[in-house]
């Protein structure tokens, strides 16, 4: 059995590919599809995956706000909230951008530097 | 107490303003980065216990000799609910004066470090969907990104470091352990509680000079000493040209990268306005690099040994002028 957070990776993963929005019992499918080949003859993995795992996979996604669900169809259908690229771009700006308690949440190898030092540095990297 | 108080309030005073004024504008951190480190603890801790202490004692001086009677004698008002007729209005101000001070302190801190662990548990699940782990180390994963981008997030036993693909495609396998090592050592040597720390004493007291010149810094040795360790591994030139590369990469131009491959180019481009960060992260940069291109001999030992002395006087004389009174007494 993949682990929870593998399944959430996975999970995402079909979400950002299918641009719209599916049921558990899809992505229950779309999984066990995704995972025989690699397990070879028994397949058992696929078969093992239950809804309710899927579920709760999509829950503790739900919770930290990558999925959506509409709630006005039965059974619900889930699509991602952003797509991937957003999702990097957001993680990028945490890295880049200028928050001023970004330097104590994590550490840049370089932060940034100016069109000048930048030039400088280049001319450096002819010399050297 | 009376001259106790007074010489406190000077400390403080002292500590807030001239003192890392100078420190900031000295040149001698870059050779002994550790050592400056330790001095700038010493001063933001000496200055926090000198501020409230002076307060306290003289808030305390009319019912007690010492700090710790005097205190005694205040938890006995409050628990008795006893006129406090003994005190007089500035009394009862700088003792409520203290009180505040100390909550506000304490209370920055722990809702600093909640900010800082919420934004990086948010940053680290979407790492785990987003980042794949790298072969070049444990606690490493790669990010699909084009620009040459390395950090680290720590976080325990879940701290990871995270590069991008264009990082790994724009460095040569020595660069790249250069800056792994580099960020490794961040990890190992705690560095981010330095920074927590630091960036919760701005936040409480944001008016005072102290605060803004300790954060810059402390951000900048931190970056000093890493860059130590990565030369333990990797030569100078490797290190300075991982840098080169990185910096040119974040200064926003996109032909920057082609421009490092190709050196002839490096005339052309002149770039973008680098869209982030401040004048304090490109001071970092520049001192880190000048500092690798004409190195220094450390600190020579008798003044090392000068300033770490320093540092215990800092922490003991306030401490021993507080509780040494009553401890006798």
């Amino acid at each position: 059995m993949a682990s929870l957070g593998e399944l959430e990776r996975a999970v995402m993963d079909l979400l950002w590919a299918g641009h719209e929005a599916a049921t558990a019992n899809t992505l229950r499918d779309l999984l066990a599809q995704s995972t025989r080949p690699e397990n070879g003859t028994a397949g058992h993995e696929g078969k093992d995956l239950a809804v309710t795992t899927v579920l709760t996979v999509l829950s503790r996604l739900e919770r930290k706000g990558l999925v959506e669900r509409e709630r006005g169809t039965r059974p619900h259908r889930y699509q991602a909230v952003s797509s991937r690229e957003d999702h990097t771009a957001e993680l990028m700006h945490e890295v880049l951008g200028s928050a001023p308690d970004r330097e104590a949440v994590l550490a840049r190898f370089i932060g940034s530097v100016t069109d000048t030092e930048a030039e400088t540095l280049r001319k450096l990297l002819g010399l050297s | 107490m009376f001259w106790t108080s007074w010489f406190l309030a000077v400390l403080a005073i002292v500590l807030a303003w001239p003192v890392p004024i100078l420190l900031s504008r000295a040149q001698w951190p870059a050779r002994s980065p550790f050592t400056a480190m330790l001095l700038w603890q010493a001063i933001a801790l000496a200055g926090g216990l000198s501020m409230i202490g002076a307060m306290l004692v003289y808030g305390l001086e009319p019912i007690g000799d010492n700090l710790l009677a005097g205190l005694k004698a205040l938890a006995g008002m409050v628990f008795n609910n006893a006129p406090t007729t003994a005190l007089g209005f500035w009394h009862i101000f700088a003792l409520s004066a203290a009180a505040l001070l100390t909550a506000h302190l304490v209370f920055t801190l722990l809702l600093t470090y909640y900010k800082i662990q919420r934004q990086r548990r948010r940053h680290r699940e979407l790492l785990a969907l987003l980042a794949s782990p790298s072969a070049d180390g444990p606690r490493t994963m790669v990010i699909n990104v084009d620009s040459p981008v390395a950090y680290c997030l720590p976080g325990g036993a879940r701290s990871v470091t995270v590069l991008s693909d264009g990082l790994m495609a724009a460095l040569e396998p020595a660069e790249l352990r250069a800056v792994l090592n580099h960020e490794n050592a961040h990890l190992d040597q705690r560095h981010h509680l330095l920074l927590w720390a630091f960036a919760a004493w701005r936040q409480a007291l944001p008016w005072l000079p102290t605060t803004q010149l300790a954060q810059e810094a402390v951000s900048s040795l931190i970056e000093m000493l890493a860059d130590d360790v990565a030369l333990k591994t990797e030569s100078k030139a490797t290190l300075i040209k991982a840098i080169a590369i990185v910096a040119s990469g974040n200064s926003g131009s996109p032909a920057a990268r082609m421009a490092f491959g190709e050196p002839e180019l490096s005339d052309g481009e002149p770039g973008q306005p680098g869209a982030t960060g401040g004048a304090g992260s490109a001071r970092t940069t520049a001192s880190r690099v000048s500092r690798l291109l004409s190195p220094q001999p450390p600190l020579a030992e008798p003044l090392r040994v000068a300033v770490l002395a320093a540092c215990l006087l800092l922490l003991a004389v306030p401490t021993a002028l507080l509780i040494v009174p009553g401890l006798l007494g």
